[in-house]
């Protein structure tokens, strides 16, 4: 319970100054500092798979081609006065009409007993066991529960994502391309 | 252990922050990055709900949103990119003719 609040804090605190800090390196690493405390609150969900994804993928691959483009597009600069008026008042307007339709969703009570609680810790694993083999085996570990998932019920979804993510590759190399003739 | 709404209270809370990130901010690199927050508050969500359920499928939707935001991630950088090469600026406001 504190290490939940303490985690929300700072990963609230850090989106917050990401939105507001002048310089951009600065955001991209508020953002950073955000992705840890996330990979942290997904340890506490049992997902250790998604916790090492997140710092791998985030973290290491994403931000650090943010970072480079940053450096490549001169930062620094400073942003113009709003176009619109009263963009920013309106913009803050908004988000918090946002937030109270959140909030009231999840006061509903309908919503909160079709939720419940956390049951107790990983039963699921011993589910995906069953449905592979039939039989209780050897327990196994989140990564391969996600695995057995993903390569069995999910694998045209995944073969799917691996084309999409070729597809991005070939598109960022025709755009980045100096001239196309 | 926190209660669950408790989990999706911050996600809410960032998902807001996200969108008036995306909102108020003029460069679109702070934009992008307004938008991944968007897409972790959900996954964070996702997260919950598996962990609630007792489902794999939520961890693996997980998987599949971060898989698809490092593509998304990829082409918009591509293109803000060459924005900056034609027009010398990536201003969103400076943005407004469809011509290259």
């Amino acid at each position: 319970m504190v290490l939940f609040l303490l985690l929300a804090i700072v990963s609230v605190a850090a989106s917050i100054a990401m939105i507001t800090a002048r310089n951009s390196i600065h955001s991209a690493l508020f953002l950073v500092v955000n992705f840890f405390c996330l990979s942290v609150l997904y340890l506490t969900l049992n997902a250790e798979f998604l916790a090492a994804v997140q710092i791998v993928v985030y973290a290491g691959a994403i931000m650090v081609l943010f970072l480079f483009v940053i450096t490549l597009l001169n930062p620094g600069r400073e942003e113009s006065s709003d176009r619109l008026t009263g963009q920013r008042p309106i913009a803050f307007a908004l988000g918090l009409a946002l937030l109270a339709e959140i909030a009231l969703l999840l006061s509903q009570s309908s919503l909160r007993e079709r939720l419940g609680t956390f049951p107790p810790a990983a039963p699921f694993l011993e589910q995906v066991q069953s449905k592979i083999s039939g039989q209780p085996t050897a327990p196994v570990g989140n990564v391969q529960a996600v695995g057995i998932e993903l390569f069995t019920t999910y694998l045209l979804p995944f073969e799917i994502v691996s084309l999409v993510l070729l597809l991005a590759v070939i598109g960022a190399v025709v755009l980045a391309k100096r001239q196309l003739r | 252990m926190a209660p669950l709404s408790y989990y999706f209270i911050l996600s809410a809370l960032l998902f807001t922050v996200g969108t008036v990130g995306v909102l108020i901010r003029k460069n679109p690199l702070i934009v992008f990055m307004s938008i991944e927050l968007m897409l972790n508050a959900a996954n964070l969500s996702f997260a919950s709900f598996a962990r609630a359920q007792n489902l794999m499928a939520g961890q693996v939707i997980a998987f599949f949103v971060i898989a698809i935001a490092a593509a998304e991630v990829v082409v918009g950088l591509a293109i803000i990119l060459s924005i900056y090469r034609t027009r010398q600026s990536v201003d969103v406001d400076d943005l407004n003719v469809l011509k290259g």
